[in-house]
């Protein structure tokens, strides 16, 4: 219980087009996260998949059965929003439990599963207040844990925790992949943060302008990029970007992750424009006449002067390349 | 130390002012109410004078209440106006919801047709509502006037009211949706609590111009039946004559209710202030 399958999903808002085309089939019980700049569409799809937008052309599919024309409460899914959308004039116990009154459930039933949903995100002592009494993070809790209540399909997040602040962010993290293991429900989760996509995610979605870049195990887009894209886009800091033709290749553009550049051997040559110390590990950016800016990743503490030059060599077999196009050659 | 004393001097010169433009703005309720507790000579002889022992009279009271049914006009006045506001809240904050929240085809030109009452003034319309009261029988009623004041506020309060509602967070009404509220739901228990102080501005500014209209129930609601108190009061202030006492008393007596109704509005303008659950 609790595949999706999107067919040729596309989405207009008057003439513009702002899906163009998505085809992606997530399995039961996996953990999917859709990343991609800001304005990809990535809350429009999360929206079309809960039935909050409606779908301009293709098909959605919860389980195998089409659910264009379903409304958002019929579809067996749970939301989880940026800003929480907690019901402000309800205590926590009804906010949790709003879901399964409207759809009639006994009382009795309803205590349970808040009460298990509370334990499950330790809010027990939370229960009889108003989100007004709440901090952002036992906010964002409640708003989880008013998504699990429901026992949905699906769960879809809305880069629930950019609210939050780094330490809480973490914890709230390992909280969701804890219950991922412990539901074993499929989650569709939106995120802009690397990490979160990285760590959480069985399956990645690339998007850029409406598009599907690339889908994929988190180490798969990271070793075996389709194209310039999702090469920049997964990986932090950012993927080096080489001339290929002034290293003597065929290619058009080689690609080289920072922690591959290593410094000696004398292929490439920058002048030193910044250092990074970072405790373990320091970045150094170099600037490079034939390649522009380069950042070299280096483990441990090392000692560069600004505007020394450096010498970098890499292992061949760790570069990709690319066409003109941005296309991966391989 | 220097930043201290400038704000205080700051706050001193603003409160200055406001004191100023308070005392400006209540100076006339002020001359009312002292002179309706005069008799005639002192009102003539001394307007800016408080009621000392030898002025005080209280016979403009005595003959609002003795002439006239000043009690059916006043509640005609109260229940004009509380009808009018509770349907101008009613229909505006639901064509407010509407605006804001649906996207459909015309969305911008009904908003901007429902807003073009703010600018032509009812009045214009007067021989064409009057024609269309007789018509319809409705002449010499209540409901007349509170359907012509209804028209009269609802494009203030669509229009105060689908700007304050776009700013309600689409994720709350989302997640109502997908909690299964149906769109009323969201619309009585979700938005129109958050916008209770946008509700309370429109009701003020609704109110005032109802309950101080003279022209409407002159025109369609004339019968003694129907008779508002800004209407009743009109029968002392005669071509030749005017008994003062009278007319000062009743404008005296018809500000009460409307100041309750504003203090009623005002403490929820305060207390509105929704600390809600978005952060
Ligand atoms: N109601 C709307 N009307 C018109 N255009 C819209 C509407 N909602 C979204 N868009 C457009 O659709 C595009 C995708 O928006 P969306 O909110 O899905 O982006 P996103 O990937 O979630 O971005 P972010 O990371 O900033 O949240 C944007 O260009 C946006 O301007
Ligand atoms: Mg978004």
């Amino acid at each position: 219980m609790g595949a999706l399958t999107l067919t040729q999903v596309t989405k207009s808002f008057g003439a513009t087009q702002v899906i163009k085309g998505v085809d992606l089939a997530v399995e039961d019980g996996e953990f999917c996260v859709f990343v991609g700049p800001s304005g990809c569409g990535k809350s429009t799809l999360l929206r079309m998949i809960a039935g909050l937008e409606d779908v301009t052309s293709g098909d959605v599919a919860i389980d195998g059965a089409r659910v264009n024309d379903l409304a958002p409460a019929r579809r067996e899914i749970a939301m989880v929003f940026q800003s929480y959308a907690l019901y402000p004039h309800l205590t926590v116990r009804d906010n949790m439990g709003l879901a399964l009154k409207q759809a009639g459930t006994p009382r009795a039933q309803i205590e349970a599963a808040t009460g298990k949903a509370a334990e499950m995100l330790a809010l027990d002592h939370l229960l009889e207040r108003r989100p007004a009494e709440l901090s952002g993070g036992q906010r964002q809790r409640v708003a989880i844990g008013r998504a699990i209540v429901r026992r949905p399909k699906l769960f879809l997040f809305d880069e629930p925790l950019s609210n939050l602040d780094a330490a809480l962010r973490v914890q709230t993290r390992i909280e969701i992949a804890r219950l991922h293991r412990e539901l074993g429900a499929t989650m569709i989760y939106v995120t802009h943060d690397q990490v979160e996509a990285m760590t959480l995610a069985d399956k990645i979605v690339v998007l850029r302008g409406g598009v599907v870049e690339q889908v994929g195990r988190p180490m798969d887009l990271y070793n075996d990029p389709d194209n310039t894209f999702v090469a920049g886009f997964i990986g932090s800091p950012q993927m080096n970007f080489l001339d290929a033709g002034k290293l003597g290749l065929n290619s058009d553009r080689l690609g080289i992750r920072p922690e591959h550049l290593t410094p000696g051997g004398g292929q490439i040559s920058g002048r030193v424009s910044h250092v990074e110390k970072l405790g373990g590990e320091t970045l150094v950016y170099l600037s490079s006449e034939d390649h522009g800016l380069l950042t070299v990743r280096l483990f441990g503490e090392r000692d560069y002067a600004v505007d020394e030059v450096v010498g970098l060599g890499f292992e061949p077999n760790r570069a990709f390349h690319f066409d003109a196009q941005g296309r991966r050659l391989r | 130390m220097s930043q201290a004393r400038h704000s205080t001097a700051r706050s001193l010169a603003a409160h200055a002012v406001l004191i100023l433009y308070t005392a400006i703005a209540l100076f006339p309720v002020f001359v009312v109410v002292i002179n309706s507790f005069k008799n005639r000579r002192a009102i003539f002889a001394d307007p800016l004078a408080v009621p000392g022992p030898e002025s005080f009279d209280l016979v403009g009271y005595r003959t609002v209440l003795a002439q006239g049914d000043f009690v059916l006009y006043f509640q005609n006045s109260l229940i004009v106006t509380v009808a009018s506001l509770f349907f101008v809240l009613l229909f505006g904050a639901m064509a407010a919801f509407a605006l804001s929240e649906y996207r459909f085809r015309g969305n911008m030109l009904m908003g901007l047709y429902l807003a073009l009452g703010i600018m032509i003034p009812i009045r214009l319309g007067t021989v064409a509502i009057l024609q269309m009261m007789v018509a319809s029988g409705l002449v010499n009623t209540l409901t007349a006037l509170v359907l012509v004041y209804t028209a009269q506020g609802l494009p203030l309060a669509v229009f105060i009211l689908s700007e304050f509602m776009r700013g309600v967070s689409d994720d709350l009404k989302n997640a109502g949706r997908i909690d299964g509220l149906s769109e009323y739901t969201i619309f009585f228990r979700l938005v129109l609590p958050l916008v209770r102080p946008a509700m309370a501005t429109v009701a003020v500014f609704t109110m005032i111009p109802i309950w101080n209209d003279l022209w409407f129930p002159l025109i369609l609601a004339p019968s003694e039946a129907t008779k508002t108190v800004t209407l009743g009061s009109q029968v002392f202030i005669g071509q030749f004559v005017t008994n003062w006492n009278a007319v000062l008393a009743a404008l005296s007596l018809a500000i009460l209710p409307v100041l309750v109704l504003y203090l009623i509005f005002s403490r929820q303008l305060i207390r509105g202030i929704t600390a809600g659950a978005v952060k």
